[in-house]
Parts: C-alpha cells; structure tokens; sequence
C-alpha cells in the first residue's frame, strides 16, 4: 500500500526543485547584460520582432510578471525561436534528442558490462594481482580526459583498424549502431572507471556481512552466495551512484558530441553558446536539468522495488 | 616464491593501497618542477612558429614532434603544466573555500537558512555539472576567467554539503560544548574549534577534486570555451590536433597523456590521503 | 550414540597463539549439550571449526579431530564440507537480523537449501519452507513465508533462522548464543522451541553461551571454556551441583539468584586474559583463589572424578575444591 503511496507522490515532492530549475534557468538569460529582447532575437532583429518578444515575454513588466510569462509560454509548448536556425527551441530539441538518448543509454550499457565483471574479479580476488591491476586501471581512467579518450579511440578503430566511422550519425538503425559504437564505448570507459571502483567497495563491504557466513554455513557455493546474495545487495547503491553520476554522463556526452560531430543536444548546446543563440542555450540546459531529475526519480522508485527495507 | 607472487608483491607497494601517497606526491613534485622550469628546460618557445618545421613527426630534435605551425610539441606540453594546473589550483580553491563557509555556516546556525541552503544545493545539484558550467560561461562569454567564475558557481555546493555533515557531527560533541559553556563566540568556536575539525574529508575531496576540474578546465578549453588558442593548454592542443589526426597522431596524443599523467597524481595523492586520515568522502 | 567427537582440537592464529588448545567434545544424538564461557573462550571458534568456517584470515586449525558420525571432517575437502554444512550440522547465530538477507525473502533463503542439497524443485521447496515455519510456531506461515526479514519481529527473525537451519534436516544444530539478543519471555520460547525440536526430530545441539540460567534451562550436557582451554565437562546435574573447576564454581556464584535472596553478587576478580597474554601454567590461576605454584607453572590435564563416569575437570585441586564445595552445601 505505502510503496504505492509513494510512486505516486514523489513526483510532487520534486516540484520545489522543478520551480527552482525554471527560476535558475530563468534568472541565467535574464542576467546578461543589455537589453532582453535583443539578446534574445540577436543583433540583426527587426523593430516588429523586438516589440512581439517583447508582448509575448512581457518584457516590460516587472520581473515576477516576466517569469510568469516565461513558465506560460513553456507549459504551452514555446520555449522561444532560435535565432540561428529560425525554428522554436522545442522543435530544434526534438529533432536532435534521439542521438543523445542512444548515447546516453547506450553508454550506460557499455559501462555496466564493463564495470560488473572488474569488480566482480577485484573482489573475488581480493589483494591479490588481479585486484591491484583493475584497482590501477580504474584509478587511471577517473582521470581520462573523454575527449582526448574518443580521439584516440577514433586513431585505434577507425583510422588504423576501419571497423567504425570517424564521425558522424547515419540514417538507417544500422548505420546508426555502428556510428554511435565508438562514442558509446568513449563514454563507458570513463564512466565504469567509477562504477567499478564503487561497486568493487561495495561487493566487498557486503562480503563481510553476517548473512553471508550464515550463507556459508547452509552448504551454499561461492557463486551462489556471491551472485544470489551479495550482488543484489550491492546493485542497490550501485544503481543511485549511477543517478548521481547522470548529471556527470550528461555533460560527458555534451563532450563527446563534440568529438565525433554527432547531431545531437551537446552539440547544439555548445554551437548555442559560440553563436550567442541564447533561447537555445536556455532550452537545452532546461532539457538535460529535467532529465537528471527524472533520471534520479527513476532510480528513486527502482531503489523502492528492489530494496524491501525502504521506509517509505 | 612464484613470479606471480612476486609482481603481485611488488604490486603491493607500487599501486593502489600500497604506497600511493608517495607515489602522488613524487608524480606532483614532478610537475611543478617542469611548470617551474619550463623556460630553462623547455627546447623550444611555445608560441613561436617556424614555417619549415610544420607537421615533422617525433625526432630527436622534437621528441614529441612539431603541429601545423611548426611549433615544438614538447615545449608546448611543458608550458601547458603551468596553465593546467593553475586550472586545477584555481578551480578548486575558490569552490573550497565558498563551499566551506557556506556549509559551516548552514550546519551550525541550522533552521530556516539551513533548510533554504540545502534546497539550494538540491536544485544546483538537479543540473548536470558540465551543462550548468557551460551555461553560466555561455553568459559570461567564452574565457578562463568565466570558467573560473563558472567552476566556483557549480563547485560549491559538493563542498558545502561534506563540511555541513561534518559540522553538524561535530557540533554536540564534548569539546564543542565545552568551548560554548566557556563563553566563545559562535564565530570563534565556528571557524576555531569546529572546523578544523570537520576539514579533513573536504581536503581529501579537493584532491580528488582537481582530478574533476582539470578534466572540466580541459574540456571546455576543448570546445573551445575556455583557455583561448595560441596560449598552450593541453585541452586547447588537443583540439588543435584533431584536424590532423590521420596524418599527425603526435599533436593529440602528448597533451592528453600529460592530462592523464597529472590527473594520476591527485588521484593517487587522494587515495592515500584518504587511507591516511581515514576520512573517504 | 556419539554423533560429533571433537579430540584436542587446536586452533592458532598467525602469531601461533593457540586461541582454542586442546579441546575435546563429544554429543549424542538427541543431547543437547551446553558450551559456556566468557566472551573471548574460544567456544565460538571451537564450533565454526566444526563447520571449517573460520572467521577472519590467519586463523588455522593446527591439530585434533573433528569426527562426524566416525569420519573426520578436517581431511574433507572443500565440496565435501559442503556436503556437510546445512545438510549435517546447521547453524544459528545471535544476530538473526544481520545472519538473515535483507532482500531475499524468509522463504526463499529456507528454500535455497533445500534446493541445493535436496534437489527439490522451487515449487516443494517453498510449500517445505511453509510447514518448517508452521514447525517453528510462526503464525499464518502460508503468507509470511514471502515477508522479508525486516518485517518480523526479533524473536520471530531467530524462530526464522531456524527453519532455514533446520531446512536440510540436519543431525547437529550449532546455536551460537541463540537468546542473546531477545527480551526473557521470548528467550523462553525460544530455548523451549529448541527442546522440542531435539526430542520431536532427535536433534543433536551445541548450545554456546555464557549464560548459566540458559544452561540449567535447557542442556543435558555443559562443558566450560576459558581463555580458549576446557576447564570442566560433565552432566547438568554434576556439574551446577558440584562444580570442580574454581572458574566454575565462581561462574555459578556470579549468576544473580533467582530467588533474589542472598542479595549479594559474587564476581570473579580481574578479567579473562587476551589471547596474547595467556599465562602458563592454569590459564585461570592469576585470577583463582586457591591456585598454588603448581597452577602458575603447570598445565593441568582434564581429569575424570573418581566415582562419577563423565564428570571431569582441568585443575590441579578438584578434589579440595569439590571438598570446599560440600562445606559451602552445608
């Protein structure tokens, strides 16, 4: 009944958080020097066009008014043109979120497959040479500079190995996979580095627990008791490092984007701010914050289903 | 005693949970030795461009090879030092100490300005860090020094959640209440009393930290956002090389092993700091 | 019929201090024999060395034999210890809510036994796991069987660790201070429910504590540890009767008297040794009213009292002890 409850009323406890995104966003366009309406339709703007922004933001209003505005015009699907592309931000946002969600989910994957097996090794093996080289390696790639890690892959697999494109989308579902492979793995390696180490001190702190003597002392086999007890216990916290490490991924794809010139939110997101595109600016950032917070109450509500002893 | 047996005991020593503390600090001291010497020792100028040199691959004059300007590859990675880890000390110390404060402040007078503060962090942290850093230079126009400003917006607040936790641990315990009952001023006991005490996690995680803005002060030099061309910085000769990366692997390569190469020190400075003090944030 | 003998067993650690030396145990089928001692006795690592599963590293068991229905289990190999733990001797643990997974359920981790030694199929594993909690006294079992740990109570958690013990029919079952941890009225539930078990299905049990009244309760048999040596074995009756051993005689006058007459409390002067300061000689006789220079050098040996057939004792003055005892009778 109470894990019910709460499915449904997370969600409103977040509202405090959503308001103070919008305000954020808001207060960050606003705060550039000049004047609004030609920040935002950019230099070259018409005398008609600065007076409609002008009405449709109500730019001069006082400021409460104005974020009224703002928030209105948002709920009702208008976040502002681009001045670049001459299309509303939404627009623009939905044509380019697909590459970034394949990315983004598509590294997650990588990383899990990566990271599980290594701290499922360093633990089992436990101070012995295993451990410290997977220990070492993970150290090493906390520090990996991911768009340095992505040329280099492109150097390996593309340049001297031509088993992937150096850059760009595709069009089909297959061509895409096999574009979007390369960036994925960049991304995963970084992140698993992380993921590793956590879930490395994670498997072993659940190792030492009372249950898994208990385990011991039933006739169970070492797998059985490592993949059955300990691991499930581990996977909980593993999963809310992976929200925490959300926002963390995100700004790892605006990167790599960058890198192997992918049409998607990163790419747009930094394109923006070089040309000054400012409603752009504003609607991605808008964007990728609901995403972490969604993401997060994802693993909110997963914790609740896989964890029994939630106090809800 | 088996090979194995014996690498894994030398392994012991070298890596992780061995001595990892002095293997950070002598890879550090070895940084700052070239950011310090760099004029003496560096071949070559950094800037300077030599049009008959352009694009030579590693050599004994160029051990790292030249880029498209003909400038020395090595040369330029030494002067980087000095930027990168500005970048790193910079980038960190103004999150520090904003952070610190903020946070002190926020556990020990605790109600109403508590509860603001944290919501304040709740929403900072609901963005993704990199976005948000972007964003504020976006507003600021593209600069080191916007990163800076950018990094000590968004950096804070990790900061200032680890010292509030601290602090709020500390603040009932014995010799707290003793100071108090003594008569101290609560900015005396503050900023005497509870906060060396709370600081020991937060400098682990400023280690750990210039790991994460070295790689954030790369990377937006990288998108061109940060550090500006010809100043060489490893994140900006990155980006300058990727033009070439079929004909001159040279030019990427170097300045992102030296990017690795620092990182790996306060890394390892961080994990053995940590295991010293026992504090892991 | 002798189930489980243990003879002289020895167990070191990575200094080779001796943590348990010596030690010799022997149950019946259907006995439930009492191990009590301080915290620190070695009576919990004598029992996980019955399992050969040694807590921390370094820990080795050094000599002795552990005889299991006449085969000693220390030449068995790994997969044959399998065999053997849950399925020959089970265990239960002070803590139940640390020695159950907190996310599996009761029934499952009663279940995952049966499925491993038994080879029983998910679906008879769990209508199993329902009649064992049915067995233990858990009310309604067909619906708790899916609660997980956290969702019972404390007496009901160690009523639980139980059935998963008992879920491959083991001869032995080793309780590790079983009671410790739960209010008296469902100690007593709890150390009936273990009565009844050994005379419904003929269980043998190891009970560890360090608690007389437990003792007296419930055990058929007690032998008495002290800094990792046997001091006294020997029939309930003999034993709380007329103790040998002056630790002891100073153990039962420690415990609080249930008739609340005396009023007085008698302890023990000074603390059980660390394991690295063992004296020689009598382990006991620094803190031992009646040791003499014999005890400080020599090692007593256990020996059997004349005229009573299991009762024995390791002290050099059993007999002016068991003199002094009757005196104090009078």
């Amino acid at each position: 009944m109470h894990r019910y409850r709460f499915v449904l009323w997370r969600p409103f406890q977040l509202l405090p958080v959503l308001f103070g995104i919008s305000v954020l966003v808001f207060v960050m366009v606003r705060s550039i020097p000049g004047d609004p309406a030609r920040i935002l339709l950019g230099v070259r703007s018409t005398p008609q066009a600065i007076a409609r922004i002008r009405a449709q933001y109500g730019l001069d209003e006082p400021l409460w008014l104005q974020y009224f505005y703002f928030v209105r015009n948002l709920l009702q699907g208008e976040m502002g043109k681009s001045i670049i592309y001459r299309v509303d931000t939404l627009k623009l946002i939905d044509s380019r979120i697909q590459p970034t969600i394949f990315l983004v989910l598509g590294s997650v994957l990588l990383a899990v497959l990566i990271a599980v097996p290594l701290a499922t090794g360093a633990a089992r093996y436990r101070g012995r040479l295993a451990d410290h080289a997977i220990r070492l390696i993970s150290t090493i790639g906390l520090g990996l500079p991911a768009f340095w890690l992505g040329i280099m892959v492109i150097l390996l697999f593309s340049i001297s190995l031509h088993w992937f494109p150096v850059s760009g989308y595709g069009s089909d579902w297959a061509e895409r996979l096999h574009h979007l492979f390369l960036p994925c793995l960049t991304v995963a390696l970084a992140l698993s580095a992380v993921l590793t180490r956590n879930l490395r001190a994670s498997l072993l702190m659940e190792l030492q627990n009372d249950y898994v003597t208990a385990a011991r002392a039933r006739g169970l086999s070492e797998n059985h008791i490592f993949w059955r007890h300990v691991m499930p216990n581990s996977l909980i916290p593993t999963i809310n490092l992976l929200a925490v490490n959300i926002g963390w991924l995100i700004g790892g794809t605006v990167v790599i984007e960058s890198v192997f010139a992918i049409p998607g939110l990163g790419q747009l997101l930094v394109k923006a701010i070089i040309s000054r595109d400012y409603m752009v600016v504003q609607g991605v950032v808008l964007v990728f914050a609901l995403a972490t917070v969604a993401v997060n109450l994802l693993a909110d509500l997963l914790t609740v289903a896989l964890d029994p002893r939630v106090k809800l | 005693m088996t090979a194995t047996q014996s690498v894994a005991a030398i392994g012991r020593r070298v890596l992780p949970g061995g001595n990892t503390l002095t293997v950070g600090i002598v890879i550090l001291a070895a940084w700052v030795l070239v950011a310090l010497l760099c004029p003496w020792i560096a071949p070559f100028d950094p800037i300077s461009q030599d049009a008959d040199a352009t694009l030579l691959p590693p050599n004994p004059a160029h051990p790292f090879g030249t880029d498209n300007f003909g400038r020395d590859i090595l040369s330029r990675v030494m002067w980087g030092t000095r930027i990168d880890l500005q970048i790193c000390f910079i980038g960190v110390a103004f999150p520090f100490v904003l952070g610190t404060i903020v946070g002190a402040v926020s556990g020990y007078v605790g109600g109403a300005l508590d509860t603001l503060l944290m919501r304040l962090i709740d929403i900072v942290l609901a963005f993704p860090f990199l976005v948000l850093m972007l964003a504020i230079i976006a507003i600021l126009g593209p600069g080191i020094s916007s990163f800076y400003i950018a990094m000590a917006m968004v950096g804070w607040v990790s900061y200032a959640r680890l010292v509030r936790s601290q602090v709020l641990s500390l603040k009932h315990r014995d010799f707290i209440l003793a100071a108090r009952s003594l008569g101290y001023s609560h900015g005396r006991i503050l900023f005497f009393h509870l906060l060396p005490n709370a600081l020991a996690s937060s400098i682990v995680f400023a280690m750990s930290d210039c790991v994460l803005v070295l790689l954030s002060g790369a990377s937006v030099s990288y998108l061109g956002l940060g550090v500006q061309p010809p100043v060489a910085e490893w994140g900006v000769m990155v980006a300058e090389g990727q033009g070439f990366i079929t004909t001159a692997w040279w030019i990427t390569t170097f300045p992102g092993l030296a990017i690795v190469a620092l990182a790996m020190g306060f890394s390892f400075l961080a994990d053995g700091l940590g295991d010293k003090l026992g504090a892991r944030p | 019929m002798t189930l489980l003998r243990v003879s002289d067993l020895t167990i070191q650690d990575r200094l080779g201090t001796a943590l348990v030396d010596g030690v010799s145990l022997s149950v019946d089928r259907g006995e439930i024999l009492g191990l009590v001692g301080e915290s620190g006795s070695g009576k919990t690592l004598a029992c996980r060395a019955m399992m050969r599963l040694l807590p921390g590293e370094g820990l080795t068991i050094r000599g002795g034999e552990i005889r299991l229905n006449g085969a000693d289990v220390l030449t068995y190999g790994e997969k044959q210890m399998m065999a053997v733990r849950g399925r020959e001797i089970g265990m239960i643990f002070q803590n139940p809510a640390s020695h159950l997974n907190p996310v599996m359920t009761i029934g499952r981790q009663i279940a995952e036994g049966r499925r491993r030694h038994f080879g029983a199929s998910r679906r008879e594993a769990r209508q199993h796991a329902i009649e064992l909690l049915r067995q233990v006294g858990i009310p309604d079992p067909a619906s708790r069987v899916d609660n997980y740990p956290h969702e019972f109570s404390g007496g009901m958690r160690q009523r639980a660790m139980i059935a998963v013990a008992l879920a491959c029919e083991p001869k032995l079952l080793i309780a590790d201070e079983p009671t410790t941890a739960l209010d008296v009225t469902v100690q007593m539930q709890v150390l009936h429910l273990l009565r009844d078990l050994r005379d419904r299905l003929g269980l043998a049990v190891i009970l560890i504590t360090h608690d007389l009244g437990v003792v007296a309760q419930t055990c058929d048999r007690i032998a008495v540890m002290y800094a990792g040596r046997l001091c006294e074995t020997g029939g309930k009756r003999e034993v709380l009767g007329a103790p040998l051993h002056p630790y002891t005689r100073g153990l039962i006058e420690c415990q609080p008297s249930s008739d609340g007459g005396a009023g007085r409390m008698i302890t023990i002067q000074g603390q059980p040794p660390l394991a690295q300061r063992f004296p020689a000689g009598c382990r006991f006789h620094p803190r031992c009213g009646s040791a003499t220079a014999e005890c400080a050098s020599v090692q007593p040996e256990m020996r059997v009292e004349p005229g009573a057939d299991s009762h024995a004792a390791a002290c050099h003055h059993a007999a002016s002890v068991v003199n002094r005892g009757m005196v104090h009778g009078h």
